[in-house]
């Protein structure tokens, strides 16, 4: 059974507020008894490092990477949401929390949404005092832009290096933590499972990428901040390291997983372009802002886009949804991305991408300013194409980007593992079934700075007075044996196709069945072809060298190997969840018009799955959503 | 429109941080033109694999130019010949058929090599551990526009903010000096209002912890022609500045030496 999610009563406005004052707290001088675990150092893991540091805890971070600047939060490009109507548009808390439930589609916790809108205000104030050098206006004041589906200016951002320079200030701030010996900083240390004792987590087992080395470390709490699973479907727009494993092995050990089909297929990155590619590159949707979207209405077109007379494009976005035009929310722009592909208007070498064209905006603004507002993301396009977007137009397709569910948390972020937490990506909370843009950041820094570290003093003020399990347990002991197992199974293989080669393959069966379009036939189709692959993959896996020393390769097979069983599990939710919302586009439910077709009596509610062995498909368990204060209505943007 | 390339690779190999190293000469055969460079590396590593031979252990990540992971000697120069360009940003247009590549990793005494391409360069963490913040404990902040900001200081800001921390300065600099990397932080937070507090302490703690690991400058100029990022050599006068400055400002300290 899933436990309660511990939302507080009243109402929604006051929740947090409340919460803050009812739950436990630890007393200042005792937090520097309690010692937490945090996994992961992008925005959620930095900023929960940092404050739970600032506050007294003793903590130990872990990252796989060489230094924790390196997360993927560092590649948001567009920016970070927060209501503070700086631009005397209307914006409010009420209104951020109203959009994101609503752009959600209604499959979120309104209670968490709300928090996340309180609190996004804050983080504005944080990063600044930090010295994140947001983008200014002459005055000297914060300047905001509109993003994607939004109708106020509430995004902030720091050119298009918005994640960076948030990800800079959150690491500047552990570090400032480190220097003070109020965090033990571990790097190129990947956890590779955790330890749980009387169903408590205690700790985890990691691997040091350099020497090999298994290791235990033992603390009164677990958080996982290790980011999403678009990796899954291995082109994606997620770097390279990017995986499932810390937040899937601790499902196996317990925590349930909520909503794993909701994946968000992000509609402005440069198309594939060949079976070498080892990644997309994303092109911040702030480019939907000027630019135009559109595609030739001839099917046979073969003239360069210039030579296309107005009258002979089809801007079918703005035709569709004249209110909202190229600005509608990332689902809606993808999935009729993929319709005039599929019907054979697609544009570039492969005809698998659409234009955005900025020839009018240049012509109505001048080239300086749209140099000055996309610069690095003309720049960036042009390295990477060898095309010059100043003068043809960018070619972009939809491409995997975040991943809104995870594991499931109550309202304190805690899975249902006790002592275990889930902060930013890694957990499934605020975004429902698609996420706004600008809002993965405001969660990740809200999630870490302002709500974890005062629920995280909930659980831990009862053990006063206990010590951390100690890593000689036989639950560490155990756990050690296993991971010690299976790293020496994948070199034991000696099969004949690499990592790389079974991710690959594995990327193209999620993209074809649990992509932008699902239907029951593919899906169950998916399952099959997943464990098909998943057999030769343990049978005929090839990773060479040995465990003792820095290797990619082995690294790599661990993370496939736990991407094969969330890939099944992804179909298992979207076959179930027999109806569209957000980011999940079933084909036997939709309008006759073609679009997404909610059904909120039979599918109002979180999808939380509890693990039952490798060989046994997973339990289903609900938590219904109650939609109180933003009334549930068929999202339309015409 | 796409061209296809036959290279030769000449690779810098080494087992491990005590191993001796050596070069091997790889082919690289009917590579894409599109590919980028690491996507080069990747299609040998398939091809290695298949072999049976140990694939080239290299770092990488985002591959987009903007985690700072990536980064190795292209022919002798530091993330490759395309100026401001991080080596996973690097395609391979930018070759020609028939090129040979000599393929190193980050030469510097501070970094020592791991294995094959990849090394430690943990020194640059050092350095911001030593006051590259701004000490803003989290819920302390006052409302983010109580304090303008001059466009150009915000900009300028954001300048030198923009440094990856790859490495590559201290890669191209002959001294393998870290001054490219320290002032562009130094900068970051000394120009802005917020950095003010702390700004003299913050120039001095890391000059001086910098100045533990990575050799002097020099004025070459190397670091600003190598960076991806194309982070000004002007910093380094700024940090000049404040450094010295600090020797007068910190007068607590004055005397201790």
């Amino acid at each position: 059974m899933l436990p309660d999610s511990k939302v507080p009563e009243g109402p929604v406005a006051e929740k947090w507020d409340k919460h803050k004052f009812d739950i436990k707290l630890v007393n200042p001088a005792n937090k520097r008894k309690f010692k937490v675990i945090v996994v992961g150092t992008g925005l959620a893991g930095a900023s929960a490092c940092a404050t739970l540091g600032e506050l007294g805890y003793e903590v130990e971070a872990f990252t796989f990477h060489d230094s924790p600047r390196r997360a993927h939060s560092i590649a948001a490009q567009g920016g970070i949401n927060a209501a503070k109507n700086y631009q005397n548009d209307g914006d409010s808390v009420w209104r951020l929390f109203y959009d994101t439930v609503k752009g959600g589609d209604y499959r979120s916790r309104e209670a968490n949404v709300h928090r996340l809108a309180q609190v996004s205000v804050d983080i504005i104030d944080q990063a600044t005092a930090q010295g994140v050098p947001f983008a200014r206006e002459y005055g000297g004041l914060l300047d905001n832009r509109s993003f994607g589906g939004a109708q106020v200016s509430r995004t902030f951002y720091a050119r298009g290096q918005t994640g960076q320079q948030l990800l800079l200030g959150a690491y500047q701030q552990m570090m400032r933590q480190v220097h003070e010996g109020k965090v033990k900083l571990h790097t190129r240390t990947e956890m590779l499972d955790l330890v749980t004792k009387d169903g408590e987590a205690v700790g985890i087992v990691t691997r040091n990428l350099v020497t090999g080395e298994i290791e235990s470390h033992s603390a009164h709490a677990v958080v996982l901040a290790t980011g999403g699973y678009g990796n899954v479907f291995y082109l994606s727009t997620n770097a390279m390291a990017c995986n499932t494993t810390a937040i899937w092995r601790s499902h196996r050990k317990g925590a349930y997983f909520a909503n794993p089909s909701f994946t968000q297929i992000h509609p402005t990155c440069i198309p594939a372009s060949d079976e070498f590619q080892s990644k997309l590159t994303l092109m911040s949707e702030s480019l939907r802002n000027d630019g135009r979207i559109w595609v030739p209405r001839d099917v046979d077109e073969t003239r360069a886009a210039g030579d296309i007379p107005e009258e002979e494009r089809y801007y079918y976005l703005e035709e569709k949804y004249p209110a909202f035009g190229n600005l509608v929310p990332r689902d809606v722009a993808s999935r009729n991305a993929k319709t005039v592909v599929d019907q054979g208007h697609g544009v570039g070498p492969l005809k698998n991408g659409v234009y955005l064209d900025f020839a009018d905006a240049i012509t109505r603004d001048g080239q300086k300013a749209i140099e000055e507002r996309y610069g690095n993301l003309f720049e960036m396009y042009e390295r990477i194409t060898g095309e010059d977007p100043y003068s043809v137009p960018m070619r972009i397709y939809p491409a995997t980007h975040y991943t809104m569910g995870g594991l499931w948390v109550d309202y304190n972020l805690m899975t249902t593992v006790p002592g275990l937490y889930a902060t930013g990506e890694a957990n499934f909370s605020d975004h429902g079934a698609n996420r706004l843009g600008a809002s993965a950041l405001m969660q990740g820094l809200a999630d870490g700075y302002f709500v974890l570290p005062y629920t995280i003093g909930d659980y831990l003020a009862p053990k006063l007075g206990e010590d951390p399990v100690p890593t000689s347990d036989p639950a560490f002991q155990e756990v050690e044996d296993e991971v010690r197992s299976r790293t020496a199974a994948f070199l034991a293989i000696g099969g004949t196709r690499s990592p790389e080669h079974f991710h690959r393959e594995l990327g193209k069966i999620i993209w074809e069945h649990i992509g932008m379009a699902r239907n029951q036939v593919g899906l169950e189709k998916a399952i099959e072809e997943i464990q098909a692959l998943r057999a030769e993959f343990w049978s005929d896996l090839r990773v060479l060298g040995n465990g003792d020393t820095l290797n990619s390769s082995l690294e790599k097979a661990g993370r496939v190997a736990d991407f094969f069983e969330l890939g099944e599990l992804m179909a298992r939710d979207a076959l179930d969840r027999n109806e569209s919302c957000g980011g999940h586009f079933r084909e036997e439910s939709q309008t006759p018009e073609g679009e997404a077709l909610r059904k909120d009596d039979e599918f109002s509610h979180v999808s939380a799955w509890a693990w039952n062995g490798i060989d046994t498909p997973q339990t289903k368990h609900k938590e219904e959503l109650d939609f109180v204060d933003v009334p549930l209505t068929q999202r339309s943007y015409k | 429109m796409s061209r296809t390339l036959n290279l030769e690779l000449k690779i810098w190999r080494q087992d491990g941080p005590d191993a001796d190293g050596r070069f091997e000469v790889y082919p690289a055969l009917g590579i894409p033109d599109d590919a980028s460079f690491l996507e080069m590396l990747d299609i040998v590593n398939e091809e290695l694999i298949e072999e049976g031979r140990a694939p080239i252990e290299f770092p990488h990540d985002c591959r987009e130019g903007i985690c700072g992971t990536c980064g190795m000697m292209i022919n002798g120069k530091a993330h490759g010949p395309e100026k401001g360009t991080a080596v996973c940003q690097l395609h391979m247009r930018k070759f020609n058929d028939g090129d040979a590549i000599v393929i190193e990793p980050w030469r510097a005494r501070a970094f020592p090599v791991l294995r094959d391409l990849v090394v430690d360069r943990s020194p640059l963490d050092s350095i911001i551990e030593a006051g590259g913040y701004v000490t803003a404990p989290t819920g302390t902040a006052a409302d983010a526009n109580d304090t303008p900001i001059p466009k150009e200081v915000a900009d300028s800001a954001m300048d030198a903010a923009a440094c990856i921390g790859c490495g590559a300065c201290v890669a191209a600099c002959p001294n393998s000096a870290g001054q490219l990397f320290t002032a562009a932080k130094v900068w970051h937070l000394n120009s802005l209002p917020q950095g003010q507090a702390e700004r003299y302490r913050r120039a001095e703690n890391m000059v001086e912890t910098m100045e533990q690991f990575f050799g002097s400058c020099t004025n070459h100029g190397e670091c600003s022609e190598a960076c991806p990022k194309e982070i000004s050599q002007d910093f380094i006068a700024y940090l000049n500045r404040d450094y010295m400055k600090s020797k007068i400002k910190n007068r607590r300290l004055a005397g201790q030496s």
